[in-house]
Parts: C-alpha cells; sequence; structure tokens
C-alpha cells in the first residue's frame, strides 16, 4: 500500500512535535524514521497507525483520504516498543486476539484461528511456544511474538517502534534479519523507528532522517550516506 | 615496631549481609510480637471471651432478638448496594484518570481522596443539611414519599461516600504502572474500546480490584460516624450492625454488644480468609501479571 504524509504537523498543548511534514512512501517498501529522541519520529508513527491524530494535514492510504479513519479502521500491524504484550494471555491467544476481535461475520472459526496462529508461530520460528505466557519468553522471543500478533489481522502496512530497542547486540543482529526476510515474504509497507542509524542504514530501502519535529532527509542509505543533505544528517550518521 | 598481621582468634562465623546479629533480630521479633499482642490478638480475644462468657446459646439467643436480625439485615443491604456501586465508579474513576490525559485531573484525584480526610460525622452532617427537613430538597422528598435522612437512602448515601475511594486508590497506582501500552495494541488489532476493557483492562486488574473491593466491603459494613448522623439510630429500622453494638453496650447488654461485635469482626476475618485463599490459590497468575 502507497503511503502519502501531506503536510502532517502536531502540537502537544503549546509545544509542537511536528512542524509540517511531508513524504512519501511507496508500496512495499521498508523505511526507517531515524533520529535522536524528541525528534518526532514516533509521534509520525502513532499518526499513520491512528493512534494519535494530526493537528493539520493528510494521511492518504492508496490515494484515498485515510486521516479520519479510527484506529481499527486502519488495519496497521502495530509493534510496539516494549512489545505490549498482553500479559495475562497464552501466546496462542495473544496472537489469536485480533481474529477473535473481528465481527462475527469476518471472524474465522475456531479451527481456522488454531491453523492461522501455528502457520504465523513458524513464521516467527518459535512452532512451540503457544502455550507459555509473555513473562516466560526472552526479550527477542517477545518481540517476534508481538510481530506474529500483528500479522495475524492481516495487516496493510506494518509499523514498529523501535523494535529492537531492548535487545542485546547478538539478538538484534538475528531480529534485523528475521524482519527484513518477514518484509520481504509478505511484502508489506514497513515503517520502523530507530535512532540506531547503523540498523536504519543496513535495514532499510529508504531512510528518513528526522530532528526537532521536521524530516531532515529522505533518501536510500548509500546516498545519504554519499551525500548528506545537511550538517545535522552528516553529524548524526558518522556519530 | 613490627607489624603484625592480626590474626583473629576464630573466624567470624559469615553473616549474609542483609541480616543482623541474632540479638537484634530476636527483639525486633519480640517487639512486633508484643504490639501485635497488644493492639490486636488480646482485643480479639477479649470480644469473643466475653460473647461467649455465658455460653454459645446466650449469645446466639442475643442474636436472634428482632432489633439484631433487623440491624444485620440492613448492614447487608446497605453492602449489597454501595459496594457494587463502588467498585464501578470505582473502576470508571481509575480508568479516566490513568488512560487518559485532560485538564483538572490533579483536583479530581485530590477529590477521591476527600472522604477519607473529611471526619465522618462531618460528612453525615452534609447529608442531614442537604436532605434534611430544613432543606427545600428535603421537604419535597419527604412530600414524596421519599424520605432520605432517618431512612435506608441516607445511610446507603453517607456509606457510599465514606467508601467511595478504596476501589479507586487500589487501582489507580496499578493501571500507572500498567500504562495504555496493551489497550492500544488491542485497539490496533481491531477491538472495540468495550471489548479492549473487558479483555485487557479488566483482566490486568482484576486483584488490585478484588482488593478494593474487600476493603470497601470491609469498611461499608464497619462504618459508624456518618451512618449514626443519618440515621437517627430508629431501632429496628435505620439501626446498622456498629449502631446495634453501641446501644446494647449503653444499654450494660455486654453480651448482645460483644456477640454482635464478634459477628462483625468474623466477616472481617472471613474476607481475609477469603483474600488469603485466593492469593494462594492463584499464586502463578498473580507472579505473571506482575512480573512481565
Amino acid at each position: 500500500m502507497n503511503i502519502d504524509i501531506e503536510e502532517i504537523s502536531k502540537d502537544f498543548g503549546t509545544t509542537a512535535a511536528l512542524h509540517p511534514v511531508s513524504l512519501s512512501i511507496p508500496s512495499g517498501t521498508l523505511v526507517a524514521l531515524l533520529g535522536p529522541s524528541g525528534s518526532g519520529k514516533t509521534t509520525l508513527l502513532r499518526i499513520l497507525g491512528g493512534l494519535e491524530f494530526p493537528t493539520a494535514g493528510r494521511v492518504l492510504f492508496d490515494a484515498s483520504d485515510a486521516t479520519g479513519l479510527s484506529v481499527q479502521e486502519r488495519r496497521a500491524g502495530f509493534v510496539f516498543q516494549s512489545y505490549a504484550l498482553f500479559r495475562h494471555m497464552t501466546v496462542f491467544d495473544n496472537i489469536a486476539y485480533g481474529l477473535r476481535a473481528r465481527p462475527r461475520r469476518s471472524r474465522p472459526g475456531g479451527p481456522e484461528i488454531a491453523r492461522r496462529v501455528n502457520r504465523l508461530l513458524s513464521l516467527i520460528k518459535l512452532p512451540d511456544i503457544g502455550a507459555r505466557y509473555p513473562s516466560q519468553l526472552s526479550g527477542g522471543q517477545r518481540q517476534r511474538v508481538a510481530l506474529a500478533r500483528a500479522l495475524a489481522i492481516e495487516p496493510r502496512m506494518l509499523l514498529l517502534d523501535e523494535p529492537f530497542g531492548a535487545l542485546d547486540a547478538k539478538v538484534r543482529r538475528e531480529l534485523r534479519q528475521g524482519l527484513r526476510d518477514i518484509h520481504d515474504t509478505t511484502g508489506l509497507t514497513t515503517v520502523f523507528v530507530t535512532h540506531d542509524q547503523e540498523e536504519a542504514m543496513q535495514l532499510a530501502d529508504l531512510v528518513v532522517v528526522m530532528s526537532m519535529g521536521r524530516i531532515e532527509q529522505v533518501g536510500r542509505p548509500e546516498d545519504i550516506r554519499a551525500r548528506p543533505g545537511t550538517e545535522f544528517v552528516r553529524e548524526f550518521i558518522s556519530a | 615496631m613490627t607489624d603484625t598481621p592480626a590474626i583473629p582468634a576464630r573466624p567470624r562465623p559469615f553473616r549474609p549481609a542483609t541480616t543482623e546479629p541474632a540479638l537484634v533480630k530476636w527483639s525486633l521479633i519480640g517487639l512486633c510480637l508484643a504490639v501485635l499482642t497488644v493492639l490486636l490478638f488480646a482485643p480479639l480475644y477479649a470480644v469473643f471471651d466475653e460473647a461467649l462468657r455465658r455460653g454459645w446459646a446466650f449469645a446466639l439467643a442475643s442474636l436472634s432478638e428482632p432489633d439484631a436480625q433487623s440491624a444485620i439485615r440492613l448492614t447487608l443491604l446497605v453492602a449489597a448496594i454501595t459496594v457494587p456501586l463502588n467498585a464501578a465508579f470505582g473502576i470508571a474513576a481509575a480508568w479516566a484518570i490513568t488512560k487518559f490525559d485532560w485538564r483538572g485531573k490533579a483536583w479530581v484525584i485530590t477529590f477521591i481522596d476527600l472522604p477519607f480526610s473529611i471526619s465522618p460525622v462531618v460528612a453525615g452532617l452534609l447529608f442531614i443539611l442537604m436532605f434534611g427537613a430544613n432543606s427545600a430538597l428535603g421537604m419535597w422528598l419527604v412530600a414524596n414519599g421519599l424520605p432520605v435522612v432517618f431512612a435506608v437512602p441516607g445511610i446507603v448515601l453517607a456509606t457510599m461516600f465514606i467508601t467511595f475511594p478504596f476501589v479507586a486508590r487500589e487501582l489507580i497506582p496499578v493501571m500507572l504502572e500498567q500504562g495504555r501500552a496493551e489497550e492500544e495494541a488491542a485497539l490496533t488489532l481491531g477491538a472495540s474500546g468495550w471489548r479492549t476493557f473487558l479483555t485487557v483492562t479488566l483482566p490486568n486488574i482484576r486483584w488490585a480490584l478484588l482488593y478494593g473491593v474487600l476493603l470497601c466491603n470491609a469498611r461499608a459494613m464497619g462504618e459508624f460516624g456518618a451512618v449514626a448522623v443519618v440515621s437517627g439510630k430508629i431501632r429496628g429500622q435505620t439501626t446498622t450492625m456498629p449502631l446495634m453494638i453501641e446501644m446494647f453496650y449503653n444499654e450494660y447488654l455486654s453480651v448482645a454488644a460483644f456477640t454482635m461485635a464478634g459477628v462483625l469482626a468474623l466477616l472481617a476475618l472471613v474476607t481475609l480468609t477469603l483474600k488469603s485463599a485466593l492469593e494462594w490459590r492463584y499464586a502463578d497468575q498473580l507472579a505473571a501479571t506482575h512480573r512481565h
């Protein structure tokens, strides 16, 4: 799905989290929103997912206005920073949650839900953990379960907020490849937020460098590295 | 002068860093037990001892008196009305305070605590002023056959006022700590607000809610000051168990007074036992909800 952001701005009280920003994301791209904390990258991601609403501007999904769509109507698979797994449910029930929440007429039956959950569990390469609770999983396993839960709703896009933030270096490298593989298999337009320039450069097709609520530069990783557009970008990517 | 390394006569026994010497340890434990005995165990024993001074039959007979029966029924009725209502209000207040940002939130949190800081007698007087025969509202209510003061509605109102904070106070810290992410996750997965509340919020707060309800119930049954003012203490009609205890005691019916007190204490002990039993039964779930 193509995503177009047109002159989106967001104020929290008197402080502006986003100055009007515009961005075009072609269908099937893996995009990194890269910037230091307070740069507005998470706010932009939450606006795409329908968790925040912009003060002004429009969001277009495949050229139709999606600005007013509720969070449920967006069908965006969202992976939260601390994963936000439902702690009182097993992994199986976590992944099945979105399917069970569907209105009756589009809700799959029990066996079909089980089939889909098991398929997702093998996609994230954790086929045997369905009966466990989130507190019994490692950080990396939790992240993959959160990804499977987001994929279960057959999302139109995948949004990830610092998906590798809380993990150690080795697990981080593995999961990066995991996300790349899942993106390539599903072909979903994917946007992830990170403050780690190395991660953004290695993983993304398109990098959006942000600072102080503004977009500094948009480009392919090699182009940004070769020709940093501003002094900020030059400093940030050499850090 | 030669420096001879001091060799300890005998190796000191290892002691974990977080423990104290035996003397300190046992004097602190002893002190705790002494305080508990004086403040808790001895009075509890005295209540039951006094109640059963003339035997079980006599104690039970004092409970089967019509006035005593009516007091027990009224207390159970008041608790049955106030506890579910305050549970609902408490959940609503905690939910609004912890899951949303709005102007004036700090004020609302302060107001929720108001019943804790106001003397119950004052609270009772407030209801007399509002709904009593000297107010226009009170006169209208009496004329329409719905007296509030010196009647059951007043007792319910006063009890609700006094016990309002218990559920909300228990829930707010838990819900603040849990944050909003799980609710947001449910919404992105397509769940409606109501479904999110039922399947995510409520299961996550059920233990805090249970504690809140138990505390609220204990206070609703035991409230004396506010109820004493609004009830008018009409025997057999507006007398709750705590009021009945005082009446019996003032009339030198000490066995009746202490038997009733024993029943009230027993109700509290039953709730505590219930709570511990549930905690024990669901220990693994409790740990899972807290750790993650």
